[in-house]
């Protein structure tokens, strides 16, 4: 149990020093955030769809949802930076919380739906009628709070949470509890899983890590357009990533986003439809061949992936 | 208000027509097709293509990429299907392959056609709008209604009136239960399964016109749209798909004529609506677990 706790502290560790001494050696700081923002979020949906087994297609919307309400406080209330990113975070959990009746809906429903929900909150802040409000389809301008240096230590922050609430959850009872209801529910229910509640309970950690991811986002960004925070790429690399490197394990989302979103920047930004391209590829031949990432292939030897 | 009623009917046609294909697929496969949406959009872009090299009549593009689509659809159901029937979690795992696909597809058609709308600017239809109980309507619109009528019609015939199609129903009634009685579940399931992208592709030879355009991301818009319209008209169920048609034509150009700006919210809308009050639609099967 001590060496578990050891472990787990070590990977936080490294996870934290990497980022903050990655600057150094590497001086494009826009990837470096861009990636922490991608495994954060795909340790977001990882779980979700990792330990309870439902595919969060809208999972974005919580990420727009935060970077919004993290910037309309800052706009509106002038709220300082970082109280404004946990009321983004609030937000987009609150947001969990309504859509929570969405559980209720098996597989692909659920996926769809989720779709469908974060689509419709992206047409909500973006509709021209509410220009008072959100700035309608005009987008953001926060150069006022605009501070990189800060916004990036913040995220490495978020992030450290992040991993550590994954390691918690693999390690304790609740994630124990998510696991069998995702294997089969009634059985769970059997045992005595409070199997909705805690279902929930998941989505709402989740949706809070986009949203605090989201506000990041948007301090870091500071100028942006609607779609850019509610674009379903967003969605797609999560999940993505989260597969490529194995759901319901920590290291495998990690590995996916860090070699993924990497490739993403040699070839994806000149060329985006080449690297759409290879993703619905990638996508296709993991769901064939690889259906559980690439940390299946070392489950495959038989040695243990965090 | 008469002008929206009627635009909205034909309008449902036109959506019964792309949502039918994407139920037959489910009916048959319990399986969302993600890219359904896309072989609309491959459709589109086939009719522009060969209007503008050939001058093609888009009603023969309609024809022709309706039949193509179809072998495509046959081929694409033996190298996929049978894989991903085989995995212990086909619905989820099909979901996600299926959405690879769309991007595929999606990625191609921005190397072929780029960015930009495309659409045919002539008048093929002719210029005449069409009167209807004395309200002017362009002619495009009424032959889309026409002719996705005439497809739903033969759907409807080749399901009830043919011995295949009553094969197939059987297969979306019990898939087990169909195979034990000795009916080809791969034929018949393949069959629909083309027939399905068949339609989108049909469907999407007339989207020029009735969506105003083609650009590569339609597809999953158009995916969620189709799904709103099953969902509405109930799952596996083709008639219900009519009815879920012509509910989200009228419920459309009612907004459009009432409340613009919130127009493009009500597909979304309306799906999750269906989804959390009454998820199995109009005549229903069980859709929510635990």
């Amino acid at each position: 149990m001590l060496r578990r706790r050891w472990v787990d502290a070590v990977v936080v560790v490294v996870v934290v020093l990497a980022f903050v001494l990655a600057p150094q050696a590497y001086s494009n700081e826009t990837l470096l955030f861009q990636m922490m923002v991608y495994i954060a979020l795909s340790q977001g949906v990882n779980i979700l769809y990792g330990f309870t087994g439902y595919l969060p297609f809208g999972y974005v919307g919580f990420f727009g949802i935060g970077a919004y309400g993290a910037s309309l406080l800052m706009l509106h209330l002038n709220w300082p930076p970082i109280l404004a990113l946990l009321g983004g975070g609030a937000i987009a959990v609150l947001l969990g919380l309504v859509l929570s009746p969405l559980l209720r809906l098996s597989g692909a429903y659920f996926a769809i739906a989720s779709l469908a929900a974060s689509q419709a909150v992206y047409l909500i802040v973006s509709n021209p009628a509410l220009q008072n409000v959100t700035y309608g389809p005009y987008g953001i301008q926060l150069v006022s709070q605009f501070n990189p240096t800060l916004s990036y230590y913040v995220m490495v922050v978020i992030l450290a949470l992040t991993v550590a609430v994954v390691l918690y959850i693999r390690r304790s009872r609740f994630g124990t509890a998510l696991q069998a209801m995702r294997d089969d529910p009634v059985s769970a229910a059997m045992a005595g899983v409070p199997v909705v509640r805690q279902r929930t309970f998941a989505w709402m950690i989740s949706a809070g890590i986009a949203g605090l991811v989201g506000g990041a986002f948007a301090w870091q960004t500071s100028v942006f357009y609607p779609d850019a925070v509610f674009s379903l790429s967003i969605s797609i690399f999560a999940i993505v990533f989260t597969l490529f490197g194995g759901a319901g394990t920590l290291l495998g989302p990690l590995f996916g986003s860090v070699v993924l979103y990497g490739m993403y920047n040699t070839i994806g930004i000149s060329d985006p439809q080449y690297f759409q391209l290879i993703y619905g590829l990638l996508i296709i031949l993991l769901v064939l061949f690889l259906p559980d990432g690439a940390a299946s292939l070392l489950k495959r030897r038989g040695s243990h992936v965090l | 208000m008469l002008y929206a009623l009627i635009a909205g009917v034909l309008f449902g046609l036109y959506y019964a027509l792309i949502g039918l294909g994407l139920n037959l697929t489910f009916g048959v496969l319990r399986m969302v097709n993600l890219a359904h949406g896309d072989f609309v959009m491959i459709g589109g872009f086939a009719a522009v293509t060969a209007f503008s090299a050939w001058h093609l009549h888009p009603l023969w593009s309609l024809v022709l990429v309706a039949v193509l689509i179809f072998a495509v659809g046959i081929a694409l159901y033996y190298v996929l299907v049978p894989r991903i029937a085989a995995t212990k979690d086909p619905e989820m795992i099909s979901l996600v392959l299926f959405f690879g696909l769309s991007q595929v597809i999606e990625a191609l058609a921005v190397m072929r056609f780029g960015n930009n709308t495309q659409s045919i600017y002539e008048p093929v239809f002719g210029k005449a709008p069409v009167s209807i109980l004395g309200q002017p309507f362009p002619a495009v619109w009424v032959v889309s209604g026409l002719v996705s009528l005439l497809a739903l019609l033969l759907v409807y015939l080749y399901l009830y009136r043919t011995r295949i199609g009553y094969s197939t129903r059987a297969v979306m009634a019990s898939r087990e239960e169909a195979e034990v009685s000795g009916i080809s579940v791969h034929k018949v399931s393949a069959i629909a399964f083309a027939i399905g992208l068949g339609l989108a592709a049909a469907a999407g030879a007339l989207a020029p016109f009735m969506l105003g355009g083609i650009t590569p991301d339609l597809g999953v818009g158009l995916t969620i749209t189709a799904f709103a319209v099953i969902v509405l008209g109930s799952l596996g169920n083709p008639v219900g798909t009519v009815a879920g048609g012509l509910i989200y034509g009228i419920a459309l150009m009612l907004m459009q004529t009432y409340l613009p700006s919130w127009s493009a919210l009500l597909p979304y809308l309306l799906l999750l609506l269906v989804l959390l009050v009454k998820p199995s639609g109009l005549f229903g099967r069980q859709v929510r677990s635990a």
